[in-house]
């Protein structure tokens, strides 16, 4: 890796340049809080944001009067716990090899999770890319190599370009188990949803540079919130609060790219064209917190069943639902921070996920359990 | 024919090397022993240890163990061997010992190459002559294809604690300063970058190492050193957690303070990993008295394995049993101990 990349990061991290962001937000605010009772609700629909803001520690750099709500855009924790005893259920043919990203390893099922299953004898191996999952399936031709597929729109074109590239060399070995999940369906299930009281969003930076931001216009104009595109960096998140604020004081939203050194308003339209002729949307597709969402995921496409995992096994296709005490729904739709959920901390923590939102580093709960302000100042002498 | 001439041991290893039998003296007498031993061996079956000696040395034995599984077994800057070693050498060397005596015992797969097993043997040597310990005793046993992962090995340590050292946590106290030894996450990103399933190069070596100079070089100038710790698995979180934990006093470091290369820096953000929590293999943690700063750092930085030691935070009693990093930007968060295996995180 080159030290320039490193620089590159560092223009993104520069603390003067933070304060002197923060300044100019916390300038804004009086106005924008005049005659408000609770504070700016701002949702970052992406976890690397969430993850982002705690690893910095943006969240107690901003004044009280912003508060982050933690989206859905976590693919691993809003992966519901029917889908992972669907892919064990797939990984107990023998002669099947499992290929998994490795954050999804830990994602509990109804009994167990993949690296429980792989102690016990399961033969589940950790990828870096669908590609590693093709070139496994080359490697062990006698094995049947099924590729776990998740995340939003920013991993499909991966498994897109694999699904081809196998049916072009005609590997008969390989499929997917598909769970990749579209990011515009969910949070046009949020906004719709009646507890819904946003104010205005972090658009989800690595999402838009394969889908563009034109696909976001309905938020502005049918609910009249600002949607900024953001960056992962520090300042990028900073900025794109700024510009959310700007917005919220003209009144007139809109959707603004403060990432525009990454993402183009069409998105990328080869990446575009690998999804299109690959997937199909699902009718309905269940998600941890939120229950079913309408054409909210994505199948292979008639044209390559052959390579649908779902299709060559048979999956029990159980939907199970989250344990009662879980309040991960409430948590994402800005309705209760995650420490007020009743079980926070207590039994559910990142070692025994009760909820979605405890598992990956990138969930809310999880990131404030493990990055811990409140347990910090708990223990405050 | 009056004498048969030497078999050659083959080029692999099979269960009759472990059976007791002619095979494995020849192993031992070939190969193991001639490559591990210096000087005389024991021909009992137990190494004896003469005590006068030891006893000039200091006033307590420091004995420790530990077995070595790594995944590959050859990796930039070191292989299993080295890390077997100097592995067991730190640890004694962090609760203030003089390294002096090592056992070693070998579990090797059915199907093991002996060339392989003889390049190890000899990274084995050339670490302990490095850190001044002698092999004095050891076992060799071969397990059935597929029960082991090639080869295990276990080493177990014995050293000399001079007198009047007495390194502990119950001496750590407010304002102490941390202080780490150099470069973190070398060993994690090497090792990383070394597996097949990672397609990334990350130009680093291991930072695999004996640390025992080091270690007498910082209590030669600050006899009232805290406590010492080499930062293996868990990484230097993992370490500042246990030196704390249920303690009265809380760390706290310093995000810009942290030594972490560019390269491993960057392989890090790439793959959604923390540095600080990758292993390290010849990095040290430690924790003094702050007015001991300047004469402790210089000392450490007059050492092959200190150069880049540098002061990374101090103990507060803010937070107590906790760790906390000031990042970069200057929010504050919580290092808390991982849960379970690293696992990379997808976007
Ligand atoms: S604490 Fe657990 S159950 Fe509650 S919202 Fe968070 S993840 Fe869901």
């Amino acid at each position: 890796m080159p030290n320039d990349a490193m620089k590159y990061v560092d223009e993104f991290r520069d603390p003067q340049l933070a304060k002197r962001l923060l300044a100019e937000i916390s300038a804004m605010l009086p106005s924008l809080m005049t005659g408000r009772q609770r504070p700016l609700q701002i949702m970052e629909v992406c976890g690397g944001h969430t993850h982002s803001i705690f690893r910095f520690g943006l969240n107690d750099l901003l004044p009280p009067e912003i508060e982050f709500v933690h989206g859905p855009g976590c693919p691993v924790c809003v992966l519901p716990m029917g889908r992972i005893d669907d892919c064990l259920a797939i990984a107990n043919n023998s002669n099947v090899i499992i290929a998994s990203f490795g954050d999804a390893m830990r994602v509990p099922g109804s009994a167990q999770s993949l690296l429980q299953a792989r102690a016990l004898g399961a033969d589940i191996r950790m990828v870096y890319s669908p590609a590693d999952a093709l070139e496994l399936a080359r490697k062990n031709p006698h094995k049947e190599v099924v590729f776990f597929a998740l995340g939003f729109e920013t991993t499909m074109p991966g498994t897109a370009f694999t699904v081809l590239n196998a049916a072009r060399e005609k590997i008969a070995n390989f499929s997917v188990f598909c769970n990749h999940i579209t990011i515009v369906s969910t949070i046009k299930a949020i906004l719709d949803s009646p507890d819904m009281r946003l104010d205005g969003f972090l658009g989800p930076g690595h999402v838009s540079m394969i889908i563009g931001t034109k696909v976001f216009d309905f938020i502005p104009q049918d609910y009249r919130l600002p949607f900024v595109v953001a960056g992962f960096e520090p300042l990028d998140i900073l900025q794109s609060i700024y510009m959310v604020l700007l917005q919220l004081q003209s009144k007139q939203p809109h959707v603004e790219n403060q990432y525009s050194r990454v993402v183009q308003s069409g998105g990328s339209a080869q990446a575009l064209s690998a999804i299109g002729e690959v997937f199909r949307l699902r009718d309905m597709f269940e998600w941890r917190g939120l229950g079913s969402i309408n054409h909210s995921a994505v199948m292979l496409a008639p044209e390559f069943t052959k390579f649908d995992a779902e299709q060559r096994f048979s999956v029990p296709n159980i939907s199970i639902a989250d344990p009662k005490s879980c309040q991960c729904g409430e948590v994402l739709k800005g309705v209760i921070k995650p420490m007020e959920c009743k079980v926070f901390g207590n039994p559910c923590t990142p070692e025994s996920p009760l909820g979605a939102l405890m598992v990956s580093s990138e969930g809310a709960c999880a990131a404030y359990y493990n990055y811990g302000k409140q347990r910090m100042g708990a223990k405050r002498v | 024919m009056s004498k048969s001439p030497i078999r050659p041991l083959g080029d692999t290893i099979n269960l009759s090397h472990g059976s007791g039998g002619r095979d494995m003296h020849r192993l031992l007498e070939q190969l193991i022993l001639p490559t591990l031993c210096s000087g005389p061996i024991d021909d009992g079956d137990a190494a004896s240890i003469a005590m006068a000696e030891l006893i000039n040395q200091g006033d307590r034995l420091a004995f420790t163990t530990d077995s070595y599984t790594i995944t590959p077994l050859v990796f930039p800057g070191g292989d299993i061997g080295s890390l077997a070693v100097n592995g067991t050498v730190n640890d004694l060397a962090m609760s203030g010992a003089i390294p002096r005596y090592l056992s070693c015992a070998l579990i090797i797969e059915e199907g093991f190459s002996i060339k392989a097993l003889s390049s190890i043997l000899q990274s084995m040597r050339t670490a302990a002559d490095q850190a001044n310990i002698r092999i004095i005793a050891g076992d060799t046993k071969v397990v059935h294809r597929g029960a082991a992962d090639g080869l295990f090995i276990n080493t177990a340590g014995i050293g000399v604690i001079p007198s009047k050292r007495q390194l502990g946590r119950e001496h750590i106290r407010n304002d102490d300063i941390v202080i780490v030894s150099g470069f973190i996450g070398d060993h994690g990103a090497a090792v990383l970058a070394a597996r097949d399933e990672l397609q990334l190069a990350i130009p680093v070596d291991s930072d695999c190492q004996p640390l025992h100079v080091l270690t007498e070089a910082l209590l030669s100038v600050c006899p009232n050193t805290r406590i010492m710790r080499d930062a293996t698995r868990g990484g230097v979180a993992s370490v500042l957690n246990e030196l704390i934990a249920d303690s009265s006093f809380g760390i706290q470091i310093m995000e810009t303070l942290i030594p972490v290369r560019p390269v491993v820096r960057g392989a890090c953000e790439i793959l959604g990993l923390d540095p600080l929590y990758l292993a390290n293999e010849g990095t040290m943690v430690a924790i003094i008295p702050e007015q001991d700063e300047q004469p402790a750092l210089a000392a450490m930085q007059a050492q092959a394995a200190g150069v880049h030691a540098r002061r990374i935070g101090k103990v507060t009693d803010h937070y107590p049993g906790l760790v906390s990093l000031l990042t970069q930007m200057g929010g504050e968060r919580l290092i808390d101990i991982p849960s379970g295996e690293l696992l990379p995180r997808i976007c």
